[in-house]
């Protein structure tokens, strides 16, 4: 009987702690809302009177395009140390108009919180809410794929979190899936186009039949597609176009075809592990010493970068592409990043650290100029401003449609490089004037400022 | 054994049902209560406890679940642009579409057991994929995966005004916390109708089929057509969850059909206990919970947490856990898979009940002895 009663008495209290708990957290709920409906009428992360605020650096740590996320995130680091007013400053030296203070940002110290994208617009995103939602980020920026980039614009937008886009040359980003609390200071495909066209004509002619091999998302696309409006203005033709997925590791089953298609120019719209696996195979298969309707076989390589010629070795000697920025440029801006990202980790960045460094100053700078971090006004500040001093000479954030318009560089992979850094040879500065276009050619709509 | 009110399937579901709802409350402590994890907490919940319905049931590892989710987000992702951005017929058709691919890949697939049958699966898992990654990129947009655009029909509702439409139920939009109760009431009635298949007729049968399949047909039983069901079953709420990712995020990627999301589902079960009713559950939280939580650790972070040890101590801790967390989240995963599944073949679950059975015989020798004691003094 004993032992009985001892059994129903336990029990009580066990069901008195569960009902007593559960009675609790019910008791709390309302609180909990209460908290979120206030941040929700104000505008989100608003740091308030907080010692600090905090930026998500969203890059591939993983993946194909691990390489660049790499050199993005060293990048970022040297941003926010300048822009707290460590190191020597890098491009708050040269930068013009510039507001920031070395004092962080409106005296905020700037902290920082990193995710990995994956390369996948899935992981991207869910890496950017958990540091929306988590760590209170006031702004999102990084990432080397356009289809992440527009991804996590998207998402961005309806958070109304502002995105500084990284690497990212699609010309969707900031045509038709565009938006309001999206900026990109990376040139684009169209721009490419514009800039190869003339080179390729002087080195190649108007008489070429081309083959596309193209990775298989917007970036590729719309890189095809502006690729190939230029070379066919030029008078050349187009072979075949051939989507090839991303990541895919072996090209040879997608090189073959070419050898017989009758093309005398491949061109590749690959980028990152991607096009150093598919330039060091079509290579060797012989296509570089081979002679196609009486000439030279070509390759193009429209969006460069000097990691990938790092990685592709010297396959990449002479072959021709574009590039947003190179560390060899030798106006004020350029040096100073070069000097003190050498200085950090001894050896010079790469144009995705160019870019995402840029990008970081420029909404730190925005911020303050707008004397807020309320969204709608750093957005203002934003559109439509002008700068120099960051490398690409006078440069301006278009405010029709958040894209930077600026000098685009054509580059040849160099034939003797007088260290292992110097791999692109500046073939051409093309003046802004000559890649601008109507905002309106692309569609889409930036959509509300109040979200 | 002496607490009867834990076997009552109504007291399990309110215990269950009071957890669930107040989730953000005990997991803020943890750093996991904020929407986006909650959300995936409850939608993979759902994806592991249906797929232990077959798995843990009938003893038939599929290798290809993935398909049903990625079958899942896109048809809730097309029923936003083409319907209504209200999430209820997303869901509905989702579960429904997802059960048609299950009964096509289940009739085919289950002609065969044990490994084929996983090599099967994983083929249809692996030939979907590609379709939905290069073949079939004007209904799944490919890499860049299925979006909302602005000019999407959208017939039942309205013209959309500035900025692109979210996911709503009747009004109430469906991210953030939200989002989460949304989910959370999809998991308990999914967790809800996994208990009564596991107390049916039906779930013993297919706990026979486990246990002897040759057996079940000696005595008369046609096992197919209750195997047919599990799988569907088991697609639809593949199916379901995969909906709920579009509704608590309008995207679909085709990553959601590669194998190493099928695979992702098999170690949750297997983590956390596979043929248990909450083993499932268990897995699904600790695999996102790493996947978030230590993946987004560094090195700033780790020097905070270990601040209390000596400098050199606290440089040497650092650099080992570090190892651990950021990119290497897999390797602690890894390790911990390996741990459970040498030392607890049964999952975290047997692991509860281990520590559970060893709590009680501590108080039982000690309740022994007051008896003992009280009977000496009478």
């Amino acid at each position: 009987m004993s032992d009985d009663k001892s059994k129903t008495s336990e029990l009580s209290r066990r069901g008195f702690i569960k009902v007593g708990a559960a009675a609790l957290t019910a008791a709390n709920m309302p609180m909990f809302f209460v908290k979120d409906a206030w941040a929700a009428k104000d505008f989100r992360n608003n740091p308030g009177n907080a010692g600090s605020v905090k930026f998500g650096f969203n890059v591939p740590q993983t993946g194909a395009y691990a390489d660049e996320g790499a050199d993005e995130l060293r990048a970022y680091k040297l941003a926010v140390k300048h822009i707290n007013g460590e190191g020597d400053g890098g491009m708050l030296n040269t930068m013009k108009p510039l507001t920031l203070k070395g004092n962080g940002i409106l005296g905020k110290k700037l902290e920082y919180v990193t995710g990995d994208t994956q390369t996948k617009s899935d992981a991207a995103r869910a890496s950017a809410k958990r540091m929306i939602e988590k760590d209170g980020v006031v702004m999102i920026t990084g990432g080397s794929s356009s289809g992440v980039a527009v991804a996590v614009q998207g998402l961005c937008q309806e958070m109304g979190v502002i995105f500084m886009a990284g690497l990212t040359h699609s010309n969707d980003t900031t045509g038709k899936d565009k938006r309001r609390y999206g900026f990109r200071h990376f040139f684009n495909a169209y721009m490419s186009g514009k800039a190869l066209g003339p080179v390729l004509k002087e080195e190649m002619g108007t008489d070429r039949k081309a083959y596309h091999l193209t990775a298989d998302y917007t970036w590729g696309w719309t890189q095809e597609e502006s690729i190939k409006n230029t070379t066919e203005a030029l008078g050349w033709q187009t072979t075949a176009a051939v989507k090839t997925p991303v990541g895919a590791g072996d090209f040879s089953q997608y090189i073959t075809p070419v050898l017989n298609s009758g093309a005398d120019v491949l061109i590749l719209n690959h980028y990152g592990k991607d096009m150093i696996n598919s330039l060091t195979q079509a290579v060797q298969f012989g296509l570089r010493d081979k002679q196609v309707n009486g000439k030279n076989f070509e390759i193009v390589v429209p969006l460069f970068s000097r990691l990938m010629a790092q990685g592709a070795g010297e396959n990449i000697k002479g072959i021709l592409g574009t590039t947003n920025w190179n560390w060899s440029l030798q106006d004020e801006g350029s040096k100073a990043f070069v000097k003190s990202f050498g200085q950090e980790y001894g050896f010079p960045p790469s144009m995705a650290a160019h870019t995402c460094y840029v990008q970081a100053l420029l909404y730190a700078n925005a911020v303050e100029q707008a004397g807020t971090f309320y969204p709608p006004e750093v957005i203002k500040t934003l559109e439509g401003f002008k700068f120099d001093g960051m490398g690409n000479g006078p440069t301006e954030y278009r405010a029709e449609d958040h894209q930077c318009f600026k000098d685009v560089l054509v580059v040849r992979g160099n034939q003797n490089p007088t260290s292992q850094f110097d791999l692109l040879q500046v073939q051409k500065i093309v003046p802004r004037s000559e890649v601008e276009y109507d905002a309106k050619i692309f569609g889409g709509e930036l959509g509300p400022y109040e979200v | 054994m002496n607490m009867p009110l834990l076997k009552n399937d109504w007291v399990i579901m309110a215990i269950f049902t009071v957890a669930v709802l107040t989730a953000p409350l005990w997991l803020t402590p943890v750093g996991a209560g904020y929407p986006d994890l909650m959300q995936k907490f409850a939608i993979f919940g759902i994806f592991a406890i249906g797929f232990n319905l077959l798995f843990g049931l009938t003893g038939y590892l599929s290798f290809g679940h993935a398909v049903f989710l990625g079958v899942g987000s896109y048809t809730a992702v097309w029923s936003f642009k083409l319907l209504t951005m209200n999430v209820l017929p997303a869901v509905i058709f989702s579960i429904l579409l997802a059960g048609v691919f299950a009964v096509v890949i289940g009739y085919l697939s289950l002609r065969r057991s044990g490994i084929y049958f996983s090599i099967l699966t994983l083929a249809f898992a692996q030939m979907s994929y590609n379709l939905a990654y290069s073949v079939l990129t004007p209904l799944t947009n490919g890499e860049t995966g299925l979006q909302l655009t602005m000019d999407d029909p959208r017939v039942l509702d309205g013209p959309v005004g500035q900025g692109l439409p979210s996911t709503q139920l009747f009004g109430i939009e469906m991210s953030g916390y939200n989002g989460f109760y949304f989910c959370a009431v999809m998991l308990i009635l999914g967790f809800f109708i996994s208990l009564r298949i596991f107390r049916s007729p039906f779930g013993l049968k297919l706990l026979a089929i486990k246990s002897n399949q040759t057996r079940m047909k000696y005595t008369g039983f046609n096992t197919r057509p209750y195997l047919l069901t599990a799988f569907v079953i088991s697609g639809m709420y593949a199916g379901l969850a995969g909906s709920l990712m579009a509704v608590t995020d309008p995207l679909a990627g085709a990553e959601r059909m590669q194998w190493t999301a099928s695979g992702e589902v098999v170690l949750m079960t297997i983590l956390g206990g596979a043929g248990t009713l909450f083993g499932p559950l268990f897995g699904a939280g600790i695999i996102k919970y790493f996947e978030n939580i230590f993946s987004a650790m560094n090195d700033g972070r780790l020097h905070e947490i270990f601040a209390f040890l000596p400098d050199w101590l606290e440089n040497i801790v650092v650099a080992i856990t570090g190892e651990f967390v950021g990119e290497g989240w897999h390797l602690t995963l890894g390790l911990l898979f390996m741990i459970v599944v040498i030392f607890l073949p049964g999952g975290v679950v047997e692991g509860i009940r281990r520590a559970s059975a060893y709590v009680k015989g501590i108080f039982q020798s000690s309740g022994d002895k007051d008896v003992a004691l009280s009977a000496e003094k009478e």
